[in-house]
């Protein structure tokens, strides 16, 4: 209590202006930014597998197995942040319990139950069946139990079976766009349908919290695609310039419903735009205008533009594979960095103005603690350490299945 | 029937009469507990409700007034707040504050709230450059339309059948919406509690017939609690007789706090 | 059924089925009695104990010194504004004794000027107000009408008064202007002063032709605002022309 009163008289010394007296505590702060921004990286792994599977997009192929993973990890992570920030953790099952279905906040538990069991569980299973079944019978020990486990005792592998199992994942996928768009959509109107806070309060915020969650998805599989294929020495550089053609789209998309919101706000001009433009210009300033729009969104559209296939199948400017390479990396790292602080501006700007909108208070990240930097970092790699394992025991490398498998496009003749 | 009593007071019946009667008494008696039982319940309850308040929710739908040209700006409203609800006394926690409005000659607006109002304000700049200044007290407006109750994930914060908004802190899981929902900053989050908190007009004390403490101390009567749909009522006589208005209407909150005298400056 | 759909029935079914357990016993018993929360919570918060007593609870004991008070200016503020929250007074009395603030800085809180307070409530300025007196030397708490009625308009109207000293009309006294009944200082409201009426009144400074001394600022008076009352543009307590 003691130290919460320190920081918070010091808040009080550096707020400028008025704001109403209960608002010199930001109560989101760096946790409720991560969670976002995880959630975000989920849905957009997803739409990226799903591309190949719905839209057959054959180039991305190999990113499929390594995308749907890469959203299976971080989705069980992404519950703790909430629960870390959350007064008390141990009623955070009352969300199950007694939803108060007028609250976006409620739907959190159906949502994320129904996306991880139907969809990306059920998913992964499906597009695994029948290589956990040829794995558990050639192998021994340990793996051999978890992967018979993982079967469910499902052992079938006829060709009845495997077709079911092939269109079981369609099916899914197809589903599963609309019910990734849901949620991170649904975080995107928690936002957005705060009729108190002018600068959350929009109908285009669930659009652009979906759209930089696809581009940072993409970028995220890429950078993931690109680096465990250097480790392994093995990855296909067409697959690496479709996917950063996508990006490249995504990206092209979101800046417009960025911008679109910047001019609509500026146009109308409505009471709030002084205290907000007061506060991008001083306490947002670096993390809106360099960090999110300069180095997250400008500098790679530019790149990404001249480097990738994206308007065809040549690039603008022809770089050697191990320049474009590097260029693609350091694209998909600075978008990573604008996404997170378009999540920050969201969040934490939101809270730096007064409802009376005559002041700004001060965000003073903690260090230590629940709420510290330390955890979001510890937060942020965790996915990671789980992928990491995941990878381990349903390897989405086609390699190292032991079994021929034939072409997944055509019918299995057994 | 005529032939048992006369068998009653003739020679000792037979063991099969007796026992015959046994069993009618005993029937007779299984037949009365039912009846008994609920006899006893009925006036254990009937005791109960002679104890109990006889407060009638239903009949009641609270509101407040304010009048801004009577608020002196002596703070004893935050202060008394604070004692009666046991606030933490750090300057982040309020349930009710008062702010000061100083509008300058040359257009300024320079609002001031110190410590909420409780220890007074500081003496301000050269009446010379004044155009207006007045103090507005503020608080939850529990509104009839709250944002806050609409965007609880759980249900702990509700508006009850006597229009008092209200915080279940046993059931609260400490999220926040509800603070980042209300456009009128009332609301906060205990720092022991670890919960969601804000003005309950004393509900305490107004099921008791009492009026909220902020209502009880304020000396020039700038603030008027009673019920909204009463005929007749100070809270009635202050909106039949003042051009009222209350804050940020546009949001559609319908607050229950109306303001008399309110300026336009007034966020 | 493919062989998959069934294993995953099975694996749902448990699911479900101890979902909808773990809610029959997790979910508090008058959840939903009333609307969407416990109904139990609103006794949780009609039960917390009393701090304040309310200022009926005083005349049990004290009735004399609630007669002066509910007589006397000070009619509107409750005894425990000044005597503090005492329930536990009016509980057990002997136990809980109340303060009496006799310090100065406590009438001030309320008392002492400040321009935001409102025209006509009574404000002395600490500082010069007597120095060093405990306000209670002079005035009963409990009654506290002045030793001597006030002699300055300033008394009750500081932020006009201190207005005016910093401007053009500094050395008018205010009955130039405002003619004021003595039983205004007693009851105000019932007895308000004039104001003036006409430009004429003005002019009888500030016309040309007026008998006044010459650094007064003079204006033609048939051509100056003549649709309007002096005092619809200037400030009378303020009069300096932008």
């Amino acid at each position: 209590m003691q130290d919460i009163a320190q920081q918070l008289t010091n808040i009080l010394q550096q707020v400028s202006g008025y704001i109403y007296p209960n608002e010199v505590e930001l109560q989101w702060g760096l946790l409720v930014v991560v969670y976002p921004y995880i959630t975000g990286l989920v849905a957009g792994a997803f739409i990226l597998a799903s591309l190949e599977r719905v839209f057959n997009v054959k180039e991305v192929e190999p990113t499929y197995r390594l995308a749907l993973l890469t959203a299976l990890a971080f989705l069980l992570i992404a519950p703790l942040p909430l629960l870390l920030h959350l007064g008390h953790p141990e009623r955070s099952f009352e969300i199950f319990l007694t939803p108060n279905v007028h609250s976006a906040m409620a739907m959190f538990g159906f949502v994320y139950a129904w996306y991880l069991a139907v969809v990306l569980l059920l998913e992964i299973w499906f597009d695994y069946r029948k290589d956990l079944v040829l794995w558990a019978r050639n192998e021994r020990g340990l793996r051999k139990w978890i992967h018979l486990m993982l079967t469910l005792g499902a052992t079938d592998l006829s060709e009845q079976s495997v077709e079911f199992d092939r269109k079981a994942v369609r099916f899914i996928t197809i589903m599963g766009i609309p019910s990734a768009f849901l949620l991170h959509g649904y975080v995107g109107f928690i936002f957005g349908s705060v009729k108190a806070n002018p600068w959350w309060s929009s109908v285009l915020i669930p659009v652009v919290f979906l759209f930089s969650a696809m581009v940072s998805g993409i970028a995220l599989v890429l950078m993931l695609y690109l680096l465990t294929g250097l480790v392994r020495r093995s990855f296909e550089m067409t697959c690496l310039d479709k996917l950063a053609s996508f990006l490249f789209y995504a990206l092209v998309v979101d800046f417009s419903l960025e911008i679109l919101d910047f001019i609509h706000r500026l146009y109308e001009a409505e009471e709030s735009i002084k205290i907000l433009g007061t506060m991008i210009s001083t306490r947002l300033f670096l993390s809106l205008v360099v960090l999110q729009t300069l180095a997250g969104t400008v500098l790679p559209l530019i790149c990404l533009a001249f480097v990738s296939p994206a308007f065809g199948s040549r690039a603008l400017v022809r770089f050697p594979d191990e320049l474009r390479r590097l260029l693609y990396l350091a694209s998909a790292t600075l978008i990573q960095i604008g996404i997170f602080s378009t999540r920050w501006n969201v969040v934490i700007g939101g809270q730096l103005f007064s409802k009376s909108l005559r002041g700004l208070t001060v965000y003073k990240m903690e260090l230590l603690g629940l709420e510290g930097f330390f955890v979001a970092v510890l937060l942020m790699a965790a996915p990671f350490f789980l992928l990491y394992i995941l990878v381990k025991i349903l390897p989405p490398w086609k390699e190292e299945i032991t079994t021929p498998v034939p072409n997944r496009f055509r019918a299995i003749d057994l | 029937m005529s032939t048992e009593a006369n068998r009653m007071q003739s020679e000792p019946e037979s063991p099969q009469e007796i026992s015959h009667d046994r069993r009618e008494f005993l029937k007779q008696c299984a037949a009365a507990a039912p009846l008994l039982l609920a006899i006893v319940q009925i006036a254990e309850e009937a005791a109960a409700s002679a104890n109990d308040e006889s407060y009638k929710p239903e009949e009641h739908y609270y509101g407040m007034g304010i009048d801004v040209n009577k608020c002196i700006g002596c703070g004893r409203c935050a202060d008394a707040c604070k004692t009666e609800n046991n606030v933490p006394r750090e300057p982040f926690y309020f349930r009710t504050w008062v702010e000061r409005y100083v509008l300058t000659t040359d257009g300024e607006t320079v609002v001031t709230s110190p410590n909420g109002g409780i220890d007074g304000f500081p003496s301000t700049m050269s009446e010379r450059g004044i155009l207006r200044t007045f103090f507005v007290p503020k608080l939850c407006n529990h509104c009839a339309n709250p944002p806050c109750v609409q965007v609880c994930p759980v249900g702990a914060t509700f508006i009850t059948r006597d229009g008092v908004v209200l915080v279940d802190k046993d059931y609260c899981i400490g999220c926040r919406y509800c603070i980042q929902a209300c456009p009128y900053g009332a609301r906060f989050l205990h720092p022991i509690t670890r919960t969601a908190e804000k003005c309950t007009f004393c509900y305490h004390r107004v099921v008791r017939g009492n009026v909220p403490a902020c209502v009880e101390v304020c000396p020039t009567g700038a603030r008027i609690f009673g019920d909204v749909r009463a005929r007749s009522s100070p809270l009635a006589r202050f909106t039949r007789f003042n051009e009222v208005q209350v804050l940020k209407p546009q949001l559609n909150t319908a607050p229950k706090v109306y303001y008399a005298n309110l300026d336009g400056e007034v966020r | 059924m493919p062989q998959q759909v069934n294993r995953l029935a099975i694996v749902f079914l448990i699911l479900v089925s101890s979902l909808i357990g773990a809610r029959h016993y997790l979910v508090p018993t008058t959840f939903g009695d009333l609307g969407h929360y416990r109904a139990a919570a609103i006794d949780a918060n009609a039960s917390k104990p009393l701090i304040y007593a309310g200022h009926e609870a005083c005349g049990t004991c004290h009735p004399d010194i609630v007669k002066t008070h509910d007589e006397a200016r000070h009619r509107s503020v409750a005894c425990e504004v000044c005597h503090g929250a005492q329930a536990a007074h009016a509980e057990s009395p002997g136990e809980h004794q109340p303060p009496a603030p006799r310090q100065r800085g406590f009438c001030p809180l309320c008392h002492g000027y400040d321009p935001s307070r409102p025209t006509g409530f009574p404000q002395i300025d600490p500082v010069s107000h007597n120095p060093g007196r405990p306000c209670i030397t002079c005035h009963n708490p409990h009654a506290p009408v002045p030793p001597h009625t006030p002699q300055e308009c300033s008394a009750c109207h500081g932020e006009i008064a201190r207005t005016k000293a910093l401007s053009k009309h500094a050395a008018l006294p205010c009955n130039m202007c405002h003619q004021v009944a003595e039983r205004h200082k007693i009851t105000p409201l019932l007895s308000t002063p004039s104001k003036p009426q006409t430009r004429e009144f003005c002019g009888k400074c500030h016309g040309q032709e007026a008998k006044a001394p010459a650094e007064i600022a003079r204006v033609n008076l048939s051509t100056h605002g003549e649709r309007y009352v002096c005092w619809q543009c200037h400030y009378a307590h303020s009069p300096e022309a932008q």
